[in-house]
């Protein structure tokens, strides 16, 4: 194994505590194993991307002034019009790529990772 | 009569604040300093009808601390025109979001406008919700199978009210769908050529930004069946600020919101609503007025902002 590659493995075992860490943390309330947070801002979903374990629970908080939605490509999942300041929360309990966009603006469009 | 008179070409006017005049005719756009619209109420035949949209009830942001009063302002001023606009159109996007309410406070005060008639269609914030189920249950009566389409003559036009936001999820755009298509092909085949034809839908006809979903993906295919009249003017609304195009003979024209402004096509991050000082802004809200004169030019558009 080159260092780079030690480095890697440090890192990935460091990452695997940590995330042990924050799970012992929240296990007491049963079912939820995990959050996330993504934020709307200027009509676009951040991050676009978001990897989360299964169980985990996602909360959108629309930063803008116009409402936005987080509506499943698959129908799998949908808010009403969030106005600013208000959040929406979905809990993930199947593995899977969640495609989904805003049914106002449906140009934005993200994806939940479910590993 | 030379070529341009035969078929009818199209002046607009748009006074967008600036004090500029705008005067599209057979493709060709000029400006000039703003002029009073031509007196048409003498004229036998003649009409005028008002457009309003986007009056987004429920909005309260930087950009506009109480939209139901700019709604209001509006009225005012259609009250206050010389004569009573036969009709008006509202292009869509009554409420902020379906918000609670917003129907019944958009209804109360359209109720004051001194008119014989109110013709609606939707916009994406009037259906988004619930697929356009409160829409419908208000406006749906008396149109196409419910469905909100429909269509109208009065003195001469044939006007046809188009739904572009029912389907509009998932592919970034707005569309009219296969049935309202075939629909727009039946209600205009037999008409002769040279009925003037005017369309009122919600989001733009033509591809004005579709990054931002500023386009509808079959317009094309509905504009085909239209080609062939002499004079066709599309108002719409959903891009809240004047823009006009003209293609052949037919002329795109988007009006202003009553509400709020938005940025130019591709010119800021987003499409979001464009925080400037409230006396500005009232200068990018408004109506716009529309007049027919027979054996002229067959339509002339006045945007009138609110200051």
């Amino acid at each position: 194994m080159n260092d780079r590659r030690k480095r890697e493995s440090l890192a990935l075992v460091v990452t695997a505590a940590v995330l042990t860490i924050a799970l012992a943390a929240v296990t007491r309330a049963p079912a939820a194993t995990g959050t996330a947070a993504v934020g709307i801002k200027n009509f676009k979903f951040s991050p676009p991307a978001l990897t989360v374990p299964v169980g985990a629970t996602v909360t959108w908080t629309n930063q803008d002034e116009d409402p936005h939605t987080i509506t499943s490509a698959t129908g799998a999942f949908t808010s009403t019009g969030l106005s600013h300041d208000e959040t929406f929360t979905q809990t993930f309990r199947a593995r899977g790529t969640y495609q989904y966009f805003c049914a106002l603006h449906p140009q934005m469009r993200a994806t939940v990772l479910v590993k | 009569m030379d070529r341009i008179d035969r078929r009818g070409f199209l002046e607009c006017m748009a006074w967008a604040g600036t004090g500029v005049l705008w005067t599209a005719a057979g493709g060709a756009l000029s400006s000039r300093m703003i002029a009073p619209a031509s007196a048409a109420e003498n004229t036998a035949g003649s009409f005028a009808f008002v457009q309003i949209s986007d009056t987004h009830v429920g909005f309260k942001g930087e950009a506009n601390s109480d939209a139901t009063a700019t709604l209001q302002q509006v009225v005012d001023r259609i009250n206050a025109m010389p004569s009573r606009p036969a009709f008006v159109l509202h292009t869509g996007d009554q409420t902020h979001g379906q918000k609670a309410g917003a129907f019944d406070t958009v209804a109360q005060v359209l109720k004051g406008v001194k008119t014989e008639r109110i013709f609606y269609a939707p916009g994406e914030h009037d259906v988004f919700l619930d697929g356009g189920k409160e829409y419908l249950g208000r406006y749906g009566s008396g149109t196409v199978g419910g469905n909100g389409w429909q269509s109208f003559d009065y003195k001469g036009t044939h006007f046809v009210g188009l739904v572009n936001v029912l389907k509009y999820k998932g592919e970034g755009m707005g569309s009219l769908g296969e049935g309202q298509i075939e629909w727009l092909e039946k209600d205009v085949a037999g008409r002769s050529s040279s009925t003037p034809i005017v369309v009122f839908t919600h989001v733009p006809l033509w591809s004005v930004y579709p990054p931002w979903g500023w386009v509808t993906e079959d317009a094309e295919r509905a504009l085909g069946y239209l080609r062939r009249f002499g004079s066709v003017t599309v108002l719409n609304g959903h891009i809240h600020q004047v823009l006009k195009k003209v293609e052949g003979n037919i002329t795109f024209h988007t009006a202003m919101s009553t509400a709020f402004p938005q940025p130019a096509p591709g010119s800021a991050d987003s499409p979001g609503a464009m925080k400037i000082p409230e006396a500005q802004a009232r200068r990018m809200l408004g109506t716009c007025d529309i007049t027919y004169v027979p054996g002229k030019h067959p339509l002339a558009l006045v945007d009138s902002p609110l200051a």
